[in-house]
């Protein structure tokens, strides 16, 4: 910043834009030029503070001062008063909303730091392709430690103790699990990272091990070290070319290091990695089925117990986490028990990350401790709703999860509350739908899915999901009934109770908890045979509305199927009978006299 | 490639890689630019950014390291890219194409004069949390 001695920075998000932050910007622009500063200060446009509840925000360089809730006409008194005289303006500093108190300083600002990376530590800071950059940020620290200074059950301890929930979906407790596998006699066991993300919408373990793959491959180290397994192994999709990639790149880095093979740290513990390709089915990520795909069997589900704790990979004791469970355990090892277990709630301890995607402004990865609100993610991290439209519903956990709405948004996430209020944190997926989405065509959307994953073996899943899809196909279709819902309801239940994995288990999940919730919708669909979100085809109509038609016939030329007729001049019409609800009709026309009813 | 044979080996190595980095690039009055190449970023188009810093940069004579790195969580703002000026805090920018890779060049990285599309951060890290 050498020629410029002040920055005013105008937060350019989407949601502060059309909070008229380009306004701003403007304002700001002239009123510099007139008071003759253009070569002292400079206006930049930057990406989201991602505090978009308090926008636009305007932050001022060098002396770190952010105004919050800015409008396009106090650029005046900005310049005026911080830039020429050099006094912050109250009315547009932040207030603590606890205190009450003004804060001045942008590091005094938590709202800044909702998020804490402790599993994204090293994405977007390393090269991933260089063990030297992991090394250099205390990479294999942990494993020195643990083989040198800590016995098996002491490393199990700091694990239990930090209160470490296994990230997969089911938030089984990390320590537990490694105990059950250290306790049973073996002469050979396993570790098996879980990297078979299989969720719509999920893409955490990818950016893990696209961006920090020695971090897995070290805390399965560990792993190894505590339950006495000696080999390791990844399942990792192979739609996921670039985290195989990196990771082989990674794997052969530590050996040539002797971080991987035998006799590391001199210690005398031997523990090496190898990899095994997903075909990208679903139920692949439930552990039994998984176990059975890396042994060349059929990627199908076993009841357990056994557990694999007990007889997993090839009839061993088998520990299997996933992807991000393992990336905190090197900061859990070197951080210690107790500084993890101060992050998060009661129940639920250390930090989640999720993936935003949807109808949501800043798509992208988050880590935040667990116990923060749903608002706090969607409308402050994430950006708030796209396009300025209204929030319909979240929906978590993938497949396995339901939706939450409105009425959920201040619930503190972790994995018990997100159960109790009818969906589950799976493995952090978070798709936002707005007012446009139907959430019959959403639970049906998640069908289709299960539907198409399930492995068949048995009937619930097999039969059930499937006359679940025909059901939610009939409503979508107008041609549903009252009976219908009751049907919905009570097979889901049935479903619900008698699948053999968690895959059919929770499938019923995303219809159930629409029914609580958007019970108004589904009752439209059959009752009125309306979509009221103008989504389901079968339900909606074109109609030319005859005022603004001026007969240019550009709606009647771009018809695919000829529905539309009309002279020249004269007002078109529609035949509902042909239409295919394309909408291109609508899309070409320059009157605005096409509507959907 | 030596091998590393015991936790003091790594100590040394890290001590070595911590201290040897930053003095190397000081030294020389680097420029230190990271681009995020993870699949999100490679999707939007970085990969052609990162040629464009590297061949630019060497082109114009300016003393710089390019390296890639993962996903920074910025995925709507892709392609992402962090620069890192001699002694001053690391900046990044989001949706960075070549027009906008030049003007980084020009400015921010000539002249010190920022350009739109920064964003701030927005998260603690593990070393900044007690």
């Amino acid at each position: 910043m050498s020629k410029y001695s002040t920055h005013l920075m105008v937060c350019g998000g989407t949601s502060c834009h059309s909070a008229e932050s380009d306004v701003i910007v403007c304002n700001l622009r002239d009123e510099i030029e007139a008071k003759g500063l253009s070569d002292k200060v400079q206006v930049i446009l930057t990406g989201c503070f991602g505090f978009c509840d308090k926008g636009p925000i305007v932050k001022v360089m060098p002396d770190n001062t952010i105004y919050v809730n800015v409008k396009p006409e106090d650029a005046q008194t900005i310049v005026e008063e911080h830039v020429i005289k050099g006094k912050k303006i109250e009315r547009l500093l932040y207030k603590d909303p606890k205190s009450n108190e003004i804060i001045k300083h942008a590091e005094d600002m938590d709202f800044f730091k909702k998020q804490l990376r402790i599993v994204l530590r090293n994405c977007g800071v390393i090269d991933p392709e260089k063990i030297d950059d992991y090394i250099a940020r205390d990479g294999y620290q942990a494993l020195g430690k643990v083989l040198t200074e800590m016995t098996p059950e002491q490393v199990i301890k700091i694990v239990k103790d930090s209160g470490q929930r296994g990230r997969g979906g089911a938030g089984f407790p990390t320590g537990l699990k490694w105990e059950i596998a250290s306790r049973n006699k073996a002469d050979q066991k396993y570790v098996v990272c879980n990297a078979d993300e299989g969720d719509p919408g999920a893409f955490m373990d990818r950016s893990v091990l696209e961006g920090d793959p020695h971090s897995v491959l070290e805390a399965m180290a560990i792993c190894g070290y505590s339950i006495g397994a000696s080999k390791g192994l990844i399942y990792v999709r192979a739609e996921y070319p670039l985290a195989v990639h990196r990771l082989k790149i990674a794997i052969n880095q530590a050996r040539e290091y002797g971080l991987l093979g035998n006799d590391i740290f001199g210690t005398g513990f031997n523990f090496d990695i190898t990899l095994r390709y997903g075909a990208g089915a679903f139920v692949c990520g439930e552990e039994t089925a998984l176990i059975h795909s890396m042994e060349g069997l059929r990627g199908e589900p076993t009841i357990k117990p056994p557990f694999p704790a007990q007889a997993g990979y090839l009839g061993k004791p088998t520990n299997v986490n996933n992807v991000e469970t393992f990336a905190a355990i090197p900061v859990i090892i070197l951080k210690g028990a107790e500084w993890f277990s101060k992050i998060g709630t009661e129940k639920s301890k250390g930090t989640k990350v999720f993936a935003l995607a949807g109808k949501i402004n800043n798509v992208g990865l988050i880590e935040v401790p667990m116990g923060t609100t749903l608002r706090e993610i969607i409308f402050e991290i994430g950006g708030g709703i796209r396009n300025g439209k209204k929030f319909k519903a979240v929906q978590t956990g993938g497949p396995s999860g339901g939706c939450l709405t409105e009425k959920h948004l201040d619930i503190p996430i972790d994995f018990d509350n997100l159960v109790a209020a009818g969906s589950m944190m799976g493995s952090g997926g978070m798709i936002v739908m707005d007012e446009d989405n139907c959430m019959v065509s959403v639970s049906k959307f998640y069908l289709d899915f299960t539907v198409e994953e399930s492995c068949g073996k048995c009937a619930p899943c097999r039969i059930g999901n499937k006359r679940l899809n025909e059901l939610l196909g009939r409503i979508c279709d107008g041609k549903g009934t009252l009976e219908d819902l009751d049907r919905l309801r009570n097979m889901s239940q049935v479903i619900k109770d008698t699948a053999l994995c968690g895959l059919g288990q929770s499938s019923p999940n995303p219809v159930l908890s629409t029914l609580d919730n958007f019970m108004n919708e589904y009752v439209a669909h059959v009752k009125d045979k309306k979509c009221p979100a103008g989504q389901c085809k079968n339900l909606m109509e074109y109609v030319i509305n005859p005022e603004n038609c001026v007969g240019c016939t550009a709606c009647a030329r771009v018809c695919p199927v000829n529905a539309i007729s009309g002279q020249r001049k004269e007002v078109h019409h529609i035949d509902p009978a042909i239409c295919i609800k394309c909408g291109a009709c609508k899309e070409k026309c320059k009157f605005d006299a096409i509507f959907i009813r | 490639m030596s091998q590393i044979k015991s936790l003091a080996d790594l100590n040394k190595k890290r001590e070595e890689l911590k201290t040897g980095l930053i003095k190397a690039i000081e030294s020389k009055n680097q420029v230190q630019v990271k681009v995020a190449l993870a699949t999100c970023g490679i999707a939007s188009g970085a990969k052609p950014v990162m040629e464009f810093f590297t061949e630019q940069l060497e082109k114009r004579s300016i003393p710089a390291v390019v390296t890639q790195t993962g996903c920074m969580g910025y995925c709507y703002a892709e392609p992402t890219v962090e620069v890192k000026l001699p002694g001053q805090d690391p900046v990044v920018y989001g949706f960075v194409d070549l027009k906008r890779a030049d003007q980084i060049i020009e400015k921010y990285i000539k002249t010190g004069e920022l350009v739109d599309g920064i964003i701030p951060v927005n998260y603690e890290t593990i070393d900044s949390k007690k």
